[in-house]
């Protein structure tokens, strides 16, 4: 019987990771590079500025300035550590809507509200058809969205579908309200489905990876991995200077590139 | 997860509403002799039980207004098509309420009961879908879950159907429906058992390193990016204590199985009286809910990975 039943999960269950026949010709996304960002989360903030006040808002607040702030964002940066003491490592780790490629939260959608754009393969929810239910945040292995408390309706990034077309905004300006407020250019966008694209030429050449890549949503998103810059060792009685600080001295900096591996 | 309370009422009742109807369905099938009042009154009770799963299953949403939409997708979506086969069952039982006279044909007599254990079990693989389909929740994306979900309706049916046969002097219905709510109890207690077992060797596929690409064997998080939580941290986490988990699977395994069994085994073999039937359907229902709590709390969410530390 149990194994009548698997069979059957064969449809419902997993979805086969092959190139579906409608596949969008495009596939627009963010590549994020975990080597530069610095954890400012000014791409939170104008994340959440421009999405309140855009088509995907108003984004719900509570208790803003009081002891315990919550409410609805479409981004957050995290910090991780890596590493044992002394030779650690912190990350900041960016976190937004992949945009699935094979996004499980869409064919779950009862109503479907949620839907994958043909145009650029952005994931998107109709607000006006979402009922509340919460089955696509269940559907979605990254936490992604966030059901709104005050519309009750979910919502997640829409990559600024308001902004990135808007033909009165200067060519330069048509990005993601997050890259456009990133300040050490962490953040790129572009068309991962163009080999040509500065995202695509990054993912190639940097090490682009998917999250969670044992579930097989193809992540459009990609994330661009720390480069390790070695730092000299034995040389610690010359380094740490009076501050008492570990120097990390960085031999070939200017040649970083060679110097680098891949930290996964 | 954090079980939402809809959810768990919804499931539990929908789940004995549909074991009463497939109750009474097979006792007719067997040529049971009963009252057709006390079938009448009994597909009343399964109907209210159903209503009632309905009515919770609204408090779900965030827009019930506009829950007629949910039956779009059923092409896609598990819930779609539970949402499409709920209703069209309770019709189904209310036409056979309706029709459940001495004057029925035989055929209505023989194929709305046989319709309906049809319909209820595409209704409990629906439900038991929604939450079987989702791959990466490795505590539901198993067949236990299905069956569970069967087994556990079909047993709080039985002993629902031993119960009202006891307070109506149905002592033929009661002779069958003792000795099967007797089984099929036992056999949920042995499948539930078995996903337990199954859970508690679970090695999750996602891990802290998986979901963020940083190789390190050592890696923590100590920033989730936010200081006083999200829905991310509302949804999918139960802040249950382990001492508490226990608790409620012990409440679970006691009032949901073990005693209901020993009371129906009682009345089955004559040790006890018919009535005892009544208390295995009273001490049953709350340990129903806490198996059905129980359920939701054990399935740990990979986002969960992301949502360790606030500072």
């Amino acid at each position: 019987m149990i194994a009548a039943l698997k069979a059957l999960f064969g449809r419902g269950g997993a979805p086969a990771a092959a190139e579906p026949a409608d596949a969008p010709a495009r596939q627009l996304a963010l590549v994020i590079d975990l080597n530069v960002c610095v954890g400012c989360h000014a791409c939170v903030t104008s994340c959440k500025e421009w999405n309140t006040g855009g088509a995907a808002g108003p984004l719900f607040d509570d208790n803003p300035y009081g002891a315990n702030p919550t409410g609805t964002f479409f981004n957050r940066v995290q910090t991780y550590e890596a590493g044992a003491f002394p030779n650690t490592e912190t990350v900041h780790f960016p976190k937004s809507c992949l945009h699935c490629e094979d996004p499980p939260c869409v064919p779950v959608c009862p109503t479907g509200a949620s839907y994958k754009r043909k145009s650029d393969g952005i994931v998107l929810v109709d607000y006006d058809k979402c009922i509340g239910c919460k089955y696509c945040a269940w559907a979605c292995p990254y936490g992604a969205r966030e059901l709104d408390e005050a519309r009750q309706v979910m919502t997640k990034c829409t990559l600024c579908v308001d902004r990135i077309e808007d033909a009165t905004l200067a060519a330069d300006d048509r990005k993601p309200a997050c890259v456009k407020a990133c300040p050490t250019g962490a953040r790129l966008f572009g068309d991962v489905k163009d080999p040509d694209s500065e995202v695509s030429r990054a993912i190639r050449e940097r090490g682009g990876y998917s999250l969670m890549p044992e579930w097989q949503t193809r992540p459009a998103n990609q994330y661009l991995p720390r480069r390790v810059t070695s730092v000299a060792r034995g040389t610690a009685s010359a380094d740490v200077g009076a501050e008492g600080n570990l120097r990390a001295s960085v031999p070939g900096a200017a040649d970083a590139g060679s110097a680098s591996g891949r930290r996964r | 997860m954090n079980p939402a309370f809809s959810v768990v009422v919804f499931t539990t009742a929908a789940g004995a509403g549909q074991g009463l109807a497939v109750a009474l369905a097979i006792a007719l099938l067997a040529a049971v002799p009963m009252a057709p009042s006390f079938v009448r009154a009994s597909l009343l009770v399964a109907i209210v039980l159903l209503v009632i799963g309905l009515a919770s299953s609204f408090l779900h949403l965030g827009r019930p207004l506009r829950a007629w939409r949910a039956a779009a997708m059923w092409r896609t979506s598990w819930l779609s098509r539970e949402v499409i086969v709920l209703p069209a069952f309770i019709a189904l039982v209310a036409i056979w309420w309706l029709t459940a006279r001495e004057s029925a044909s035989t055929l209505a007599r023989l194929a709305l009961p046989f319709a309906a254990i049809v319909a209820a079990l595409l209704l409990w693989y629906c439900t038991a879908m929604i939450y079987a389909c989702l791959r990466f929740i490795e505590e539901w994306a198993h067949p236990l879950t299905v069956v569970n979900f069967v087994l556990l309706g079909v047993s709080s049916g039985t002993i629902l159907a031993s119960a009202l046969a006891a307070l109506a002097g149905e002592t033929s219905a009661l002779a069958l429906a003792a000795p099967l709510a007797l089984v099929v109890t036992l056999a949920a207690w042995a499948s539930r058992s078995a996903a337990w077992r199954r859970n508690a060797a679970l090695r999750h596929r996602s891990t802290l390193q998986s979901a963020t690409g940083i190789a390190s064997a050592r890696l923590a998080q100590t920033s989730m990016g936010m200081s006083a939580g999200s829905f991310n941290t509302r949804e999918f986490f139960h802040r249950a204590s382990a001492a508490a988990l226990l608790r409620i699977k012990g409440i679970a395994i006691v009032l949901g199985f073990a005693l209901p069994s020993l009371l129906v085994a009682g009345v089955a073999v004559g040790a006890l009286p018919d009535f005892a039937c009544v208390a295995a359907m009273v001490v049953q229902a709350p340990g129903l809910i806490a198996d059905r709590w129980l359920f939701f709390a054990q399935a740990k969410h990979p986002q969960n990975l992301y949502y360790q530390v606030v500072s």
